[in-house]
C-alpha cells in the first residue's frame, strides 16, 4: 500500500449564513443571497477540490463541543435535519453523509497511543454538527466522498489558550501519522472563522448587505495580521500568536481547529491560497487553502 | 404562602445521568430520585406553567425562546452519546413564549420565540422537562443563555417574565438547568469512582447550598461573580442562572429552601434544590451591586475612553 498523504488544507469557516445565501434544495429557508465574497470563494476552492484525487476529508469542528476528550463519529453513514441553535431561522438542512470509520478508527488509535483520551460516537440518534456540514456542503457540494469528523475538545475553557494549542498539536500529529498508515488520500479542513464576536442583534432581512460589517477594527487588524502572516507562508508564527490572537479576538480558533491542521501538516512555509475575507453578523471569516504540491499552488486573490 | 406568580423554584443540574444511567451510581440514583420529589412537588402545586432557564441553551443573538407547541426529536448528548438517546415530545406554551418576547423587548432586550421543527432542544432542558413533568401535564416555556450577556440583561430578562406571569396571571414553577461547580474530569471514569472533582469544588459547593437551605436567594445571586470565579470553568462570562432566578422569584432572601439531593456528575456538582416563598427574612447581607430595571445595551466604555 502507497503511503497516504494530506493533499490540501482549507480553513473553511461555517456561518450558517453561506448556505442560507446560496439555496440549496437541502435548505429549507429560502434567502435573497448575500456574502457573496465568501460563497464566490468557495466556490472557488470547490473547483479546485474537484481537480485534486482524495479519497476523504477529514473535518476537525467547533461545534461539536467535548468535554471528556476527542470524539470521532464511528459510523458508516449519518442522515437527518440540522437545526442551528442560534440561527434556526437560515439553517434547517437535510443532510446525508458517509463516514470513513476506518480513518477515523485509526485517527482515534493513533491519538489513544499519543495519550490523548478518546471515545468512537456510534449512536445512530447522533445528529452531525452544523459546522461540519456547513463547511462539508461549500467545499464539496455533490457529498460525494467520505467524511471524518472530529470533535473539539474545550480544554481552552477548561484550562487555557495554550493548553489548546498544545494539545490540538499533539492531535494533528497523530492524525497525520494516521493518514500516512491508511494509505488515503485526504484533504484537511479547519472548519471555523478568525475574530468571532457578533452583533446580538439580527437585520429584520438577515442577507442585508447594508447592515454587515466587522464588530469593531481591532478584530480586522488581527484578522488582516493573521491573513498577512498565511500569504507569507509564516504559520509557525500563526500557530505561536495564536494564544494572544484567540484572546484578543475571541476567535473560533479557540476549538484547535487551525492548530490542529498545521501541525499535521508540518507547518507550511509556502504561501496559502486566499479565497475571500468578510465579516458575518460581525465575525472575522477568511477561506484559505495550502496546497504541498507546488505544480498545483496558486496566488489566487 | 405564594402571593406573586412564582409558587416554587427549583434547581436542578442538566447532566443527562439521571435521566439515561441512575442506576449505574448511588449517587445519580438519589439525584433521580430528588428530581421525582420534585415532580410529586410540581404535580401537587397547581401551576398553571413550568418555566425553564437552561445554562446548556446557548444564544448569541438576544434571547431565544421556545415556542413550538409541541417540539418532539430523539436527543443525543455530545459528550455522553453512549449513555443513550433522550426521545422527546413536550407540550410548550406559546402564549406565554409570545407574551416573553414582547415582555423582553419593552425592557429593553432583543428576544426572539424559535419554533421549527427538529430544532436541537439542550441536554439540560430535556433532562429536567423529562423527570419533572414526563405526561407534559403542565405546558412548558424554556428561554436561552445568551452567550454575552452579563447580569443587567439577565436580571431584565427574569424580570421580563415575571411581567408575563402577571401579565397572563398565570402561576409558574421556576426551573433552573445548572451545575453548581462546573468542571468535570477529562477523561472517562467507572461511574462507581465518580466524586466532585476538587475539594475546593466541593467545599464552595456545600456553601452554596447552605444559602440555599437557609432560602438566601438574593445573597447568592450577590455573590455570584465570587461563586464564577471560584468553581465555574470559563466557559461563559458569569454564572447567570442565579440572577435569572433571583428576577423572577423576587429578589430577597425571604424562601424556604430544601436541598434534596448533591452529588457529583462526572466530577460536577449536581443538587436537586427547592425554593419556596414565604414571609421570613433569613441572611443579612447588603451588597452594592445595583438592581436594574431596563436594559439599555452597552455602554460603549471602551469607545468612551478613546481620544
Ligand atoms: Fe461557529
Amino acid at each position: 500500500m502507497a503511503r497516504g498523504e494530506i493533499v490540501l488544507g482549507c480553513l473553511a469557516p461555517h456561518p450558517p449564513h453561506l448556505v442560507y445565501a446560496d439555496n440549496p434544495e437541502q435548505n429549507e429557508p429560502f434567502s435573497e443571497g448575500g456574502w457573496e465574497t465568501l460563497r464566490w470563494g468557495y466556490q472557488r476552492l470547490a473547483r479546485k477540490l474537484k481537480d485534486i484525487d482524495y479519497d476523504t476529508i477529514v473535518i476537525f469542528t467547533p461545534h461539536w463541543q467535548t468535554y471528556i476528550g476527542t470524539h470521532f463519529l464511528g459510523l458508516p453513514n449519518f442522515k437527518s435535519l440540522s437545526v442551528d441553535p442560534i440561527f434556526p431561522n437560515l439553517f434547517r438542512y437535510h443532510y446525508d453523509l458517509n463516514v470513513d470509520v476506518e480513518l477515523a478508527e485509526a485517527m482515534r488509535d493513533a491519538a489513544s497511543d499519543a495519550g490523548i483520551i478518546t471515545k468512537m460516537m456510534r449512536n445512530p440518534d447522533f445528529r452531525v454538527d452544523y459546522g461540519t456540514i456547513t463547511s462539508c456542503h461549500l467545499l464539496n457540494p455533490d457529498w460525494d466522498k467520505q467524511i471524518v469528523t472530529i470533535s473539539s475538545n474545550r480544554n481552552r475553557h477548561y484550562y487555557s489558550v495554550e493548553v489548546m494549542n498544545e494539545q490540538a498539536t499533539a492531535l494533528g500529529e497523530a492524525c497525520a501519522r494516521a493518514v500516512e498508515l491508511s494509505g488515503r488520500k485526504v484533504v484537511m479542513v479547519a472548519s471555523h472563522s478568525l475574530s468571532h464576536r457578533h452583533f446580538v442583534e439580527e437585520a429584520p432581512l438577515p442577507e442585508d448587505m447594508s447592515r454587515e460589517h466587522i464588530y469593531n477594527h481591532s478584530q480586522y487588524v488581527w484578522d488582516m495580521k493573521m491573513v498577512d502572516l498565511m500569504r507569507a507562508g509564516n504559520m509557525r508564527e500563526v500557530i505561536d500568536l495564536m494564544p494572544e490572537f484567540t484572546e484578543q479576538t475571541m476567535a473560533e480558533t479557540e476549538g484547535g481547529g487551525l492548530t490542529w491542521m498545521m501541525a499535521a501538516m508540518g507547518y507550511p512555509d509556502y504561501n496559502a491560497e486566499i479565497y475571500g475575507y468578510q465579516s458575518v453578523i460581525g465575525t472575522g471569516n477568511v477561506i484559505a487553502a495550502w496546497d504541498p504540491n507546488e505544480q498545483s499552488r496558486e496566488v489566487v486573490l | 404562602m405564594s402571593e406573586g406568580p412564582v409558587l416554587f423554584g427549583v434547581h436542578v443540574p442538566p447532566h443527562p445521568q439521571p435521566l439515561l444511567a441512575h442506576e449505574q451510581n448511588e449517587g445519580w440514583g438519589r439525584l433521580r430520585a430528588a428530581f421525582e420529589h420534585c415532580r410529586e412537588q410540581i404535580e401537587l402545586s397547581g401551576a398553571d406553567i413550568l418555566l425553564v432557564y437552561s445554562t446548556t441553551w446557548p444564544s448569541i443573538i438576544g434571547h431565544q425562546i421556545q415556542a413550538h407547541p409541541e417540539p418532539e426529536w430523539v436527543h443525543v448528548d455530545d459528550d455522553f452519546h453512549f449513555l443513550g438517546s433522550m426521545p422527546y415530545k413536550f407540550r410548550m406554551d406559546t402564549e406565554f413564549a409570545e407574551g416573553y418576547r414582547e415582555a423582553a423587548e419593552k425592557r429593553g432586550l432583543f428576544a426572539r420565540t424559535v419554533a421549527y421543527d427538529g430544532f436541537p432542544i439542550d441536554t439540560g432542558s430535556v433532562v429536567a422537562l423529562s423527570l419533572l413533568n414526563p405526561n407534559n401535564r403542565i405546558p412548558a416555556c424554556i428561554v436561552s443563555s445568551n452567550l454575552y450577556a452579563n447580569r443587567s440583561e439577565t436580571i431584565v430578562l427574569g424580570k421580563a417574565a415575571r411581567d408575563t406571569l402577571e401579565a397572563q396571571g398565570k402561576k409558574a414553577v421556576v426551573v433552573v438547568v445548572s451545575s453548581l461547580s462546573n468542571r468535570m474530569f477529562t477523561e472517562h471514569i467507572d461511574p462507581h469512582e465518580d466524586r466532585i472533582h476538587s475539594q475546593k469544588d466541593d467545599d464552595w459547593n456545600r456553601k452554596m447550598l447552605e444559602f440555599f437551605a437557609d432560602g438566601r436567594l438574593e445573597d447568592i445571586s450577590q455573590l455570584s461573580r465570587e461563586i464564577h470565579g471560584q468553581i465555574r470553568v470559563s466557559k461563559v462570562v458569569a454564572y447567570k442562572p442565579i440572577w435569572w432566578m433571583a428576577a423572577v422569584m423576587g429578589q430577597h432572601n425571604n424562601y424556604a429552601g430544601q436541598v434534596h439531593a448533591y452529588e457529583a456528575l462526572h466530577g460536577a456538582g449536581g443538587a436537586v434544590i427547592s425554593l419556596s416563598p414565604t414571609s421570613h427574612s433569613i441572611g443579612d447581607k447588603e451588597f452594592d451591586e445595583d438592581d436594574v430595571e431596563f436594559y439599555r445595551g452597552d455602554r460603549d466604555v471602551l469607545t468612551q475612553g478613546m481620544i
